[in-house]
């Protein structure tokens, strides 16, 4: 067979593994506390500085530059 | 030749990983309780608590969890009803979906309720009635038939639920 379409299959055959739908009973996980992004202002302020320094040159957070890390 | 058979095969076995996937997505949901059908036999489904007595008596049968505060926002009310409609066969049936029983019972050591109140511990009662929200509540007849089923809850949603679970009171 073709290696591409060998590839393919075996993609297809993980996606399957892969995907699951969550159902809403099971959303525990997802409303506990530390699951919140912005459950502490400091670590937040922290995280998006971080962000937009590094991913500044794909328009991170709307702040031109050339990601270089500058502070 | 052999072109054209290694491609036929190769179709054959997309078709079948694509039904797969398909179907892993879709998790082959149960069909859900729906109105109008009988409410199955709760004592089969391995709820942790003491399951009362529901023969005779309109139901409110609440899924809920204490991470859901939609859910917590309802239970002063439901407790209100409870108080108010008890003595005329009324009852509230709340049903945990937590996965863990002390996030329940630290729910209720703050807000006492005088309603059972069970926990479906391995999430096989809730997942045969299928629900798509949280909370989802049912509301069953004297005959044990589910006449409405009613997702969410709002502010706005007690004076309409209240006057469905008295007109069901009222009907012999």
């Amino acid at each position: 067979m073709n290696p591409f379409r060998l590839l393919l299959l075996l993609s297809l055959a993980g996606l399957q593994v892969a995907c699951t739908t969550v159902q809403p009973w099971q959303r525990g996980h997802l409303a506990d506390y530390t699951m919140r992004p912005d459950r502490d202002p400091l670590t937040g302020s922290i995280a998006e500085h971080v962000w937009f320094t590094r991913e500044a040159f794909a328009g991170g957070k709307g702040i031109g530059g050339g990601g270089c890390g500058c502070n | 030749m052999k072109t054209q058979l290694s491609r036929r095969s190769f179709l054959r076995v997309s078709v079948l990983a694509g039904a797969s996937l398909g179907a892993g997505q879709t998790g082959l949901r149960a069909a859900g309780w729906a109105e109008s059908a009988k409410l199955p036999a709760l004592g089969e489904f391995g709820l942790e608590g003491s399951l009362p007595s529901l023969k005779g008596k309109v139901v409110y049968l609440d899924f809920w969890a204490s991470w859901c505060s939609p859910c917590k926002a309802s239970f002063p009310i439901l407790q209100k009803w409870q108080q108010e409609l008890a003595g005329k066969g009324f009852t509230v049936l709340a049903i945990s979906v937590d996965e863990k029983a002390a996030d329940m019972q630290d729910f209720l050591k703050k807000t006492a309720v005088n309603f059972p109140v069970v926990r479906d511990a391995a999430q096989k009662l809730v997942a045969a009635a299928s629900i798509k929200t949280m909370p989802t509540s049912f509301l069953i007849d004297r005959q044990g038939s589910i006449r409405h089923v009613h997702q969410g809850f709002r502010r706005q949603d007690e004076k309409p639920l209240f006057d469905q679970i008295t007109a069901l009171l009222g009907s012999a």
